[in-house]
């Protein structure tokens, strides 16, 4: 059977009318993958367990042994930003999957019900708004103590609203499409069309949209290990690395931390080029 | 008339969401189970004194909403508390450190809209052109660069390798206050250039293809001053409207680059306070972002209609 409008996983798979050079996609892809591949099986590809001490070499320049070297406690770097992957890539991908469920549910009730339910929770987005995503993690470690739990809760709900607003838009946009009256006209009822035939057709445009997010959040939860208020000591994280051998910088000793500083960098640079790209292949972004 | 009606309506807007984020503010330490006093002195000995301190800074034997009400006046009054690790007025504190962050958020902002908009208009005026492509990748590099890997990168560059900047500390005077937050500012503003620059590029490229750029183009008049007449203009309402969105997360993410540069910021004091426990001073400092943002929105939605007559003629001219 032959369809006109391509499906959703054709149009995600299939190449662009070549308006960006493809291979920063295909770069991007390539280098995400594989820094997802080397989190997942860190214990297998980093050659040291990230928190043994080597007593031999603090700070020791690259090697044969140490490929990236040691930080100022003798513990190998390059097994510290495999390792420290982990906690960078989690915390995010937490973030996004949380903020995009409940932004959706939000979304789809506003956009659909209208009325009041719509003025009510558009105005508390609004409040959401006035506060920065990173100082509504700081604070929840105010209110709850250092760590990943309470951040990572806090940005789920300060990126809510965002992804609430788009969907409240391709929802209320939807809802005046005859397809909906034609259902309506059968007798479905709101709630069913809503969740069975809405919500699908809106849900692939705000997941695109919603992996543009990913980036940020990555780096806001790594500046927030930086600042000593998220991952906490042993564990080796990117922010955290990077704030452990902030000292040794001004001594000249550049690696221990411009090496989870180019993590940070890479990751966020390759998430943001696939996530646009995403978001254009899907449609309903914002065509520039 | 119309136009002071509907910034009138704005500006409400703006106060009921200041009144809301305010009972956020205050209710969130409610959302901490157990005892509020212990929650605000922990890591502190409750001694008799301390307990009958914050007891009564926070009126805390009294019913919730009278606590949020003596608050609230107090804020009204400029009393923000006292500060748990200082033993200080919250207000002074917080005043010692306000002008190093308002001159490095001053700064950082003024290299964002500078450098946004000259990249975004590069973009505009070449699209679809390779040097388009370039300004773009390039854009989403920049936006790819946290603050903290700014700093690092930037201190060991020029501090440390070319020693051109010191790397620590804000200076005294003007001039060696600008210089000592030269790459603190730039830290501070790498990654929200993007944002400028790509909202600069669209309504640059949307403005472009207008009739009424065609038809000046074609009466001969010279392409910089259609330019800057006709496009630029007209491009600087989402251009405002960003800008003013941004000025709050300066002032949060100043907190990782005063870190970073050892400045004694406000930014620094929040981190700092919410290292020690020191929960007035972080109340007081998340509603002062919070006020931050309501005030330049409030400002926005003043200049707009004077920037861009047709949205004080009403909605629906665009």
């Amino acid at each position: 059977m032959t369809s006109s409008t391509p499906t959703l996983a054709m149009r995600v798979l299939r190449a662009p009318r070549g308006r960006r050079p493809r291979f920063l996609y295909l770069a991007s892809v390539v280098v995400l993958g594989a820094v997802v591949l080397a989190a997942i099986f860190a214990p297998f590809v980093a050659p040291y367990d990230p928190d043994a001490v080597d007593f031999t070499s603090f700070l020791a320049p690259p090697s044969a042994a140490h490929w990236l070297g040691t930080d100022s406690l003798g513990r190998d770097l390059l097994s510290r930003l495999i390792y420290g992957g982990r906690t960078a890539l989690i915390g995010p991908l937490l973030v996004v999957l949380f903020s995009t469920v409940l932004g959706i549910l939000l979304g789809l009730w506003a956009g659909w019900r209208g009325g009041w339910i719509d003025a009510a929770l558009s105005r508390i987005f609004d409040v959401l708004f006035a506060f920065p995503s990173l100082l509504i993690a700081i604070m929840a470690v105010a209110l709850f103590g250092k760590g990943l739990v309470a951040p990572v809760i806090a940005m789920s709900i300060a990126y809510a609203p965002f992804v609430a607003r788009l969907t409240r838009s391709l929802v209320m946009a939807e809802r005046s499409r005859p397809y909906v009256s034609a259902y309506r006209v059968q007798g479905f009822g709101g709630g069913w069309i809503a969740s069975r035939r809405v919500l699908p057709n809106v849900t692939p445009i705000v997941g695109a949209q919603s992996t543009l997010n990913f980036g940020y959040v990555l780096a806001e939860l790594a500046g927030l290990s930086f600042l000593g208020l998220g991952v906490q000591a042993p564990t080796a994280d990117w922010g955290a690395m990077i704030n452990e051998a902030q000292s040794g910088v001004a001594a000249g000793q550049f690696l221990p931390a411009i090496a989870p500083a180019v993590a940070v960098v890479l990751v966020v640079v390759c998430v943001n080029i696939i996530g646009e790209e995403l978001s254009d292949r899907i449609g309903g972004g914002n065509p520039s | 008339m119309t136009a002071a009606r509907r910034v009138a309506g704005k500006l409400g807007g703006l106060l009921l969401t200041l009144f809301l984020a305010s009972l956020l503010v205050f209710f969130s330490r409610f959302l901490v189970p157990g005892d509020p006093v212990s929650f605000l002195l922990r890591g502190r000995k409750p001694s008799a004194e301390a307990v009958a301190q914050v007891t009564a800074q926070y009126g805390l034997d009294l019913p919730p909403w009278e606590q949020y009400l003596r608050w609230v006046l107090g804020l009204l009054h400029g009393d923000l508390g006292r500060s748990l690790q200082y033993r200080q007025d919250v207000t002074e504190v917080i005043g010692d450190r306000l002008p190093v962050t308002l001159m490095l958020v001053t700064m950082a902002g003024t290299i964002v809209l500078v450098a946004g908009v000259v990249l975004g208009a590069v973009a505009a005026l070449n699209r679809g052109r390779a040097l388009d492509r370039f300004v773009l990748i390039g854009l989403t590099v920049l936006g790819a660069i946290p603050s903290f890997v700014g700093a690092i990168v930037l201190i060991a560059v020029f501090s440390v390798q070319l020693g051109w900047f010191p790397s620590f500390g804000s200076g005294e005077g003007f001039i060696d206050m600008v210089y000592h937050l030269t790459l603190p500012s730039i830290a501070l503003a790498l990654v929200f250039i993007v944002l400028v620059g790509k909202v600069t590029r669209s309504a640059m490229v949307d403005q472009l293809s207008r009739e009424h750029v065609e038809v000046s183009t074609s009466r001969g008049v010279r392409r910089s001053i259609v330019v800057r007449r006709h496009v630029l203009r007209n491009a600087l309402g989402p251009i405002l409207t960003v800008s003013g969105v941004l000025v709050a997360g300066l002032i949060v993410a100043s907190s990782i680059v005063e870190a970073a540069f050892g400045l004694s910021g406000i930014g620094s004091l929040l981190v700092q306070s919410v290292d020690r426990l020191d929960f007035p001073v972080v109340q007081a400092i998340v509603l002062f972002v919070v006020c931050a943002f309501v005030v330049m929105n409030a400002i926005v939605d003043v200049l707009e209609p004077w920037i861009d007559p047709r949205s004080a003629a009403g909605a629906g001219a665009r």
